[in-house]
């Protein structure tokens, strides 16, 4: 029965004209692209230079925007426009590192485990599991603590904690390209592992890993971005965290300082929105979903002249319907 | 049998990785470079609450087993006067170190701390999962409509918030309004138990709906997608056939089979629902746990960030558990 | 008078990839306490025609034409809160392979319980008296009742399913391949069980099937369809012995016969058409033996027979009836 609802049309497999197709993908692309684009040219496009240090005057101090500085100025009295656009630099490299060190680690993880089968596995995914079900972010902090602040250790971190939910999904996927023919075809040929698994089933999982990934450059994005919030960020570097954990530590709520507390934080909501729009509709592609089910308007289903469902008729058949012919009853 | 193999399973496997958490913590804050000492004594300390930690966690001592004292004594059991396990021995006992600013046991101050965190949590969630559930169900039905679209967009937005923006923007909004933190208004006095209630509610209500709104997010999406294959099922079609209208076929046979897949996702997104309570506790002054973690961090209170992380730790993973027992309680086909 | 009379129904499903004709200008009526035969080959039209009866279509069917008198009233112009009052109070369905047809997360008998509480306003004890009721007359024990669809045996859930189809007192219950995928003993049950619920009942029965021998047993009328068109339509007597259709006369002879085990099974070269490029004239042209040049640029007429027999074929009338 459910084979009359089965996907009709369903344009296989991730091309870029199937992505170009899904609304919400483009605008992610877009999106992405602009903040991309700043975080390229912050030097030229800042007005300031926000590393340098300002001397500043008491009116200085959480200035509301002016003509001289169109996003006001923080408490020491710098642009806040030229921080946010450098921000968007510590941002972008902290989350595209940590998710190529969550995307290597977690294929790697994912192909042995699922590839390798019985005790390798079994002890491989309850490793995972149980980091999984540790909360990440107390561990994090924990960790930084003890480790010390500092870029690297951030990327370290996040990456490291952060490949879990990945190895699994790399997994599934190789445990379904596993048993099919062309698989088992090659090693009924006697093809060796490693070869199987770099030439016949990592194809089938990268397009599964990319839409993954692209999940965990959102998700590491907003992890460093939370760790500095929280002060545990890299001290000489400026990033979206840093300047809200600074913004809120030096009561600009209190003081209503908007302009200091809102941009940071919509740059982040920009930057994880496209990047979710993008990663959704990768998601969508790799798995379309049902295009339909039972709950629909029935009234669409009678489409005759004057009744329920629709005033056109159906459009003619290649035959003549009954017309010259005697219908005898 | 199954049943009991399962729980067996699952409950030995979140014994196992508490323990490694344990270990873990112990080896974090006694295996690094530099003094560890320092992360469990501080030199602003009395000094006989030095003395007092040193000899309980055995500061002088080896790290795992102290082979020297077996030689002087001659008994096996002396050798576990080591660091490792007086640590557990510690534990145990329910002593987490003594705090550095606070000169009271870690304990102690967590258990102040633990009341406010869960009402928290508690009520954020709840919030999250009805909103979920509904707007789930909604997009599935109406899919391909416009009301489809709005919702997954705003599903989508809503796990793209940084929960502490979120929260400081609800406050710049709510200035005037509403309290700006706290959990409740400080030295009031209230006519009748109604008026706390009131006032507690309106302490609650911006952190909860942070809350809520990060997580009803992922909610929102696993519902729809669970609820867009059970309605293509056919069983839906029998229900139909029936004579069923829309609205009761959602109600008695989508709702439950398409909010079986959230008991997991809930589960899961524990994690992300506590960095998100740590977030809003601190942004939102809630004198919770979170607000505990993140003024230890500041105030470099070491042993109160290790009380507070295996806490947390511990139960997360205790509530997974919880979580895997529920599900298999809910869903009749993994009975027998 | 006849209970349900369909008249020219056409039935398409609007796709991506296209428009499907599944069912064209099929006609057929069925009398009280009677029961009809609906056969056919795979994709022939059959579950369409059964399912647009009730409106039951997916999202991409489209009832393009024709009517569905139940006691002279419409069911396709009826608005959706009506139709669903006639839905299985009067017409019940047994679906095609019930593996999957029941909730699994909920009780059988609360799912049997639901079908009567809402087209009757009994008292919940009563419900489940009668719940009890329907399954013992399908021959399962009270204490299932309380049991998940999983834990039946598929035969049963297909008994479970009949009993489901009965509970409102309908007048009309279509079964459609009622069983198919079953092994042959439940089978057997389960047609035993059709004809006793009959005889009891009185009910109306329309039994869709591919399998000639069941329809040889059970039923009073029989109606052949190829390729969404109605290709001969009568008595069971008349259908078995006296087939006029080419296609008919093709399926029975591929039929075994028990009086001659040894003769070679015939069986019909070719496929069925696709539905969606679908041969000029008569559908079954393209295999026929008989065919004229006619056959394949006119829709074929429908010609009476006899009484009560019709035939879609160019050629009837001229057919000598030969004994089966």
């Amino acid at each position: 029965m459910t084979a009359l609802l089965a996907p009709v049309s369903m344009e296989k497999g991730l091309t870029l004209r199937a992505f170009l197709r899904k609304g919400g993908g483009v605008l992610g692309l877009v999106m992405l692209s602009f903040i991309v684009s700043i975080a390229v040219f912050a030097p030229w496009i800042a007005p300031y230079d926000p590393y340098e240090i300002v001397e500043a005057t008491t009116s200085d101090v959480l200035a509301p925007p002016s003509a001289a500085h169109l996003l006001g100025q923080d408490d020491t009295g710098k642009d806040v426009l030229s921080s946010v656009i450098y921000g968007a630099r510590i941002s972008l490299i902290v989350g595209f590192s940590a998710a190529l060190i969550v995307v290597v680690v977690g294929t790697i993880v994912g192909m042995v485990s699922g590839y390798a089968g019985g005790w390798v596995d079994m002890v491989l995914m309850r490793i995972t599991d149980a980091i999984l079900v540790v909360p990440t972010l107390p561990l994090m902090l924990v960790i930084i603590t003890v480790a010390g602040r500092g870029i690297t250790n951030i990327i370290l971190v996040i990456g490291f904690l952060s490949w879990t939910y990945a190895a699994r999904v790399v997994r599934s996927q190789v445990l379904s390209v596993k048993e099919r023919q062309f698989v088992m075809r090659a090693r009924a040929i006697g093809v060796g592992h490693l070869r199987i698994m770099t030439v016949h089933i990592l194809p089938q999982v990268i397009p599964v890993i990319f839409a993954e990934g692209i999940l965990d450059i959102s998700y590491a994005i907003l992890s460093e971005a939370t760790l500095s919030f929280l002060g545990l960020g890299d001290p000489t570097l400026i990033s979206w965290g840093s300047i809200l954990n600074r913004a809120f530590l030096r009561g600009a709520v209190t003081r209503g300082a908007w302009w200091f507390l809102i941009p940071p934080g919509l740059a982040l909501a920009w930057v994880t929105l496209s990047l979710n729009f993008i990663g959704n509709a990768l998601q969508e592609l790799i798995n379309p979903r049902l295009q339909t089910h039972h709950l629909f308007d029935e009234r669409k289903i009678v489409v005759m002249n004057g009744f329920l469902g629709g005033a056109a008729a159906a459009a003619p058949t290649p035959q003549p319907l009954a017309s010259d012919m005697g219908e005898g009853r | 049998m199954q049943r009991l193999d399962y729980f067996i399973r699952k409950a030995a496997f979140s014994i196992l990785t508490a323990l490694g958490v344990l270990i873990f913590n112990f080896l974090l804050f006694r295996i690094i470079p530099g003094d560890p000492v320092s992360m469990i004594v501080s030199p602003r300390m009395r000094p006989e609450t030095r003395e007092r930690i040193r000899h309980q966690y055995g500061l002088d001592k080896p790290i795992w087993f102290d082979s020297g004292a077996v030689r002087e004594t001659g008994s096996l059991l002396a050798g576990f006067d080591s660091q490792f396990f007086l640590y557990f021995r510690n534990l145990a006992q329910g002593n987490l170190g003594e705090s550095f600013r606070q000169h009271r046991p870690v304990a102690e101050l967590m258990g102040n701390r633990l009341g406010p965190t869960v009402v928290l949590i508690l009520v954020g969630e709840l919030t999250g999962i009805i909103l979920g559930i509904i707007l789930g169900l909604l997009a599935a039905w109406k899919r391909k409509t416009a009301i489809d679209t709005v919702a997954t967009t705003i599903g989508l937005a809503a796990w793209a918030l940084p929960p502490f923006w979120f929260g400081i923007l609800l406050l710049i909004l709510a200035r005037g309004k509403l309290p700006m933190g706290g959990f409740i208004t400080p030295g009031a006095i209230y006519s009748n138990p109604f008026e706390q209630l009131q006032d507690m509610a309106s302490h609650v209500i911006l952190p909860a709906t942070t809350l809520a709104v990060l997580l009803f997010g992922s909610y929102m999406l696993i519902v729809r997608n669970s609820s867009l294959e059970v309605m293509a099922e056919d069983y839906i079609l029998t229900a139909k056939a029936k004579g069923l209208s829309s609205a009761r076929i959602l109600r008695d046979h989508v709702l439950k089979n398409a909010s079986l897949p959230l008991v997991t996702i809930i589960a899961m997104d524990l994690g992300i629902a506590l960095a998100g309570t740590i977030q809003i506790e601190t942004i939102f002054s809630w004198p919770g746990l979170g607000r505990l973690m993140f003024d230890s961090i500041a105030q470099r209170d070491y042993p109160v960030l290790q009380g507070v992380f295996l806490l947390l730790a511990v139960g997360v993973i205790g509530a997974n558990f919880l979580a895997d027992l529920t599900y298999v309680a809910l869903d009749p086909r993994v009975k027998a | 008078m006849p209970l349900l009379e369909v008249q020219d129904l056409t039935v398409e499903y609007h796709t991506d990839e296209g428009r499907f004709r599944a069912v064209e200008d099929l006609s057929f009526s069925l009398e009280p306490k009677k029961t009809l035969g609906i056969v056919g080959e795979s994709g022939c039209g059959k579950t369409t025609a059964m399912l647009a009866l009730l409106r039951l279509l997916p999202e991409m069917g489209r009832i393009v034409g024709g009517q569905v008198l139940f006691d002279s009233v419409d069911l396709l112009r009826l608005s959706t809160a009506e139709i669903a009052r006639y839905r299985w109070s009067r017409i019940s369905i047994i679906f095609q392979g019930a593996m999957n047809a029941l909730n699994p997360v909920r009780s059988v008998g609360s799912q049997i319980a639901e079908a009567i509480l809402l087209h009757e306003v009994v008292p919940p004890n009563e419900a489940k008296q009668e719940v009890f009721r329907l399954l013992d007359l399908v021959g399962i024990t009270e204490q299932r009742a309380s049991q998940y669809p999983h834990q039946y045996s598929g035969g049963m859930r297909q008994r479970a399913m009949i009993a489901m189809a009965l509970a409102c007192h309908p007048q009309v219950v279509i079964a459609d391949e009622p069983s198919t995928a079953l092994d042959v003993m439940i089978q057997a049950q389960i047609m035993d069980l059709l004809q006793k619920i009959q005889k009891e009942l009185g009910l109306s029965i329309i039994v869709v099937t591919h399998d000639l021998g069941l329809v040889a047993e059970l039923c009073d009328d029989v109606l052949v369809m190829y390729g969404g068109r109605m290709a001969e339509v009568g008595s069971t007597e008349d259908i078995y012995n006296h087939a006029q259709h080419p296609y008919t006369r093709r399926l029975l002879e591929a039929f075994p016969d028990i009086e001659n085990p040894r003769a070679e099974l015939a069986s019909i070269p070719g496929y069925p058409p696709p539905l969606n490029n679908l041969p000029p004239g008569c559908r079954f042209q393209p295999r026929c033996l008989v065919a004229q040049d006619i056959c394949s640029l006119k829709t074929p007429p429908t010609l009476s027979v006899g009484s009560g027999h019709r035939v879609g074929c160019v050629r009837a009338a001229e057919m000598e009836s030969r004994s089966a």
